[in-house]
């Protein structure tokens, strides 16, 4: 069913129809998400034009032009502009290829999308564009043929190939957020989509499941779970029926998984101590990676695998270190606040997002040179288990600001925060799976 | 004269003869009737005494189950608690966990779980090793006081069972615990 689906939209990328020369990847300029201070970019996405009238036309250019703002305006890139201050109906253009630029510019806009859409049977085309509006350029130009129900995904490509241009960065469009939540009555795991779309339950143990933990790429999921009575570490394979279960004496928990290697660090307590082991995917031991007295748990690797940021309580309070694992010299990140953990490394490496508690828990940023931290929440109940969105941009959190504990997310910066969804129940343990190419 | 002395010796021979007749007669009813009563009376007191016996031994029997079971409970039911992010052992905790340790080495053939649990003010992964943390240092204590270390296992449940369920130092307080299960 997922390669048929594949197939279908592999074949539906039509036709690539840029215009003009040298556009492709030119466009970095435009979003520089390294900078801490972002500008929106004003952007007009008109409802797409129907190519021939009709109510499932009407109802499809309406939902799908909605859902390319809403996943735009998910990035926090962009301010959407209002459709009622447009000058123009894009219904009554005769040709989407002839834009009048002053139109746009005129209520502010910089960039724009226009869409055409033809139905048929069950089949969709659409024709979308994105425009710089100033330099009067088309920087985007795709059409796309797939089932109706495929609109979801024709759009998300759309969206990818605009964050692409804009910003360099596959973006963050296949992504998925594993979670925990105990609306089933038990804490199980749960996967959604990057924008909380689509939530389901992977996990039916009955137990209490914790700490969901994504593979690098994407294929795999380890967490910990009470299922056999103790905290033991699942690893299993989420299409096919393979994994491993560690039931060692003591705790078996906080997995980790080597970016681009079939291998995890996770914290084991059976010699009595907590510790934290490099573990082949099997669950084999392939040596032991903490060796100081008092509690070591919580790995998070360097994108390059080279570095490990784990918590430590060896200076009496839990605290973030960084080990290198080539030299196995060790050296405390943190130093304010009594009570550090959850550490995230980020996807370009220089930063370690984590929860500080000073009074509640709350989301920081910290330069893996010891810049800052810089404090992204602040006192909206407890906020905790920050990840990082693949291309960086963005960190998914858990906050009681609401009073049950959700998930939210919030810019690299800490604006734009918002909630991602709500399901009966708890949910906590956000973690952002990598970027899975187009599935 | 002679007759004098017949009636004199008929005196003596009857007399005592008679007494001895009467005596004898006597003596012969009353041991009959005496001895099934006494061997009756034995009997019962006999009973009573048994029955008595067996009360009492079914009191102390009682009293003993009933201490044992209070022995149990309260080694069941007296969790030991901890401060915030700590395994340490206060000296409250210690002074119950002697009289756990007492326990188990008056009950041998008795396993026990020790449960480490936190408060929710940490976070869920700290919390289960520091839970990890709490059962351990009470299973170090009980075994430095004789427990034998087959007698014991440990099992961290982290924030992920609280006894109360409120956001407040009291129900912190009350969470932040090791409690004791016999498997």
């Amino acid at each position: 069913m997922k390669n048929y689906q594949i197939k279908t939209i592999c074949l539906i990328a039509l036709a690539s129809f840029m215009i003009g020369t040298g556009i492709c990847g030119a466009g970095y300029d435009y979003i520089d998400i390294t900078h801490p201070f972002l500008r929106k970019i004003p952007i007009a996405i008109p409802v797409f034009k129907k190519v021939y009238p009709g109510d499932a036309t009407e109802r499809l250019s309406g939902t799908a032009s909605d859902l390319l703002a809403e996943t735009l305006d998910f990035t926090g890139y962009f301010k959407i502009l209002d459709r009622d201050a447009f000058l123009v109906d894009m219904q009554t253009v005769t040709s989407l290829a002839n834009v009048n630029f002053h139109n746009w510019t005129s209520i502010g806009s910089e960039l724009l999308v226009t869409g055409g859409v033809l139905l048929q049977g069950d089949q969709v085309e659409m024709e979308l564009r994105l425009y710089d509006t100033f330099k009067e350029k088309l920087l985007v130009g795709k059409r796309y043929k797939g089932l109706i129900k495929d609109q979801r995904k024709i759009v998300r490509r759309f969206c990818s190939e605009i964050i692409f241009f804009l910003t360099g960065n596959k973006g963050i469009f296949n992504s998925e957020i594993a979670f925990v939540s105990n609306s089933s009555g038990n804490k199980e795991i749960y996967i959604c989509e990057f924008d909380g779309y689509n939530p389901r339950q992977v996990t039916h143990l009955k137990s209490i499941t914790l700490s969901p933990a994504w593979s690098s790429e994407g294929k795999w999921l380890a967490y910990t779970s009470f299922a056999k009575g103790k905290p033991d570490l699942y690893i299993k394979h989420l299409r096919q029926k393979r994994g491993a279960v560690i039931s060692k004496k003591g705790t078996n928990i906080t997995p980790a998984w080597v970016p681009n290697k079939f291998a995890l660090a996770a914290s084991l307590s059976f010699s009595g101590d907590p510790e934290i082991y490099l573990l082949t995917g099997t669950g084999k031991i392939i040596n032991r990676l903490t060796k100081k007295r008092g509690i070591d748990l919580s790995p998070t690797w360097s994108p390059d695998g080279k570095q490990m940021a784990f918590v430590s309580k060896r200076s009496g309070t839990p605290q973030i270190y960084i080990k290198n694992i080539a030299s196995g010299v060790v050296r405390r990140l943190t130093f304010q606040g009594r009570y550090n953990t959850q550490p995230s490394w980020s996807p370009k490496g220089d930063k370690v997002a984590y929860a500080g508690m000073s009074g509640r828990n709350n989301i920081f940023v910290i330069g893996i040179d010891g810049q800052g931290p810089i404090q992204l929440t602040h006192d909206h109940g407890d906020n905790e288990a920050p990840s990082w969105s693949p291309d960086g941009s963005l960190i998914v959190f858990s906050s009681t600001r609401e009073g049950p504990s959700r998930i939210y997310v919030m810019t690299a910066y800490g604006t734009d925060q918002r909630r991602l969804l709500a399901l009966q129940g708890e949910q906590t343990q956000p973690d952002w799976s990598p970027g899975m190419g187009n599935r | 004269m002679r007759k004098k002395l017949l009636i004199t010796l008929a005196m003596v021979l009857i007399i005592p003869g008679l007494l001895f007749a009467v005596s004898c007669a006597k003596k012969t009813i009353r041991s009959e009737t005496s001895l099934t009563q006494q061997a009756e009376d034995e009997a019962a007191a006999e009973k009573a005494e048994l029955a008595r016996q067996q009360a009492i031994e079914e009191q102390r029997l009682q009293e003993e189950a009933e201490l044992m079971a209070a022995a149990r409970n309260m080694f069941l039911n007296e969790d030991i608690f901890f401060e915030f992010d700590s395994a340490v052992l206060l000296a409250e905790a210690q002074t119950i966990l002697r009289k756990k340790a007492e326990w188990l080495i008056n009950n041998t053939e008795a396993a026990a779980t020790i449960e480490g649990h936190c408060d929710e003010r940490g976070t869920n992964e700290y919390n289960l090793a520091l839970g990890d943390r709490r059962a351990e240092s009470a299973k170090t204590f009980l075994m430095d006081l004789g427990v034998k270390g087959s007698q014991l296992s440990c099992i961290s449940y982290g924030e992920e069972h609280p006894v109360d369920p409120g956001h407040n130092e009291e129900a912190w307080a009350k969470n932040r615990r090791g409690h004791f299960t016999i498997n």
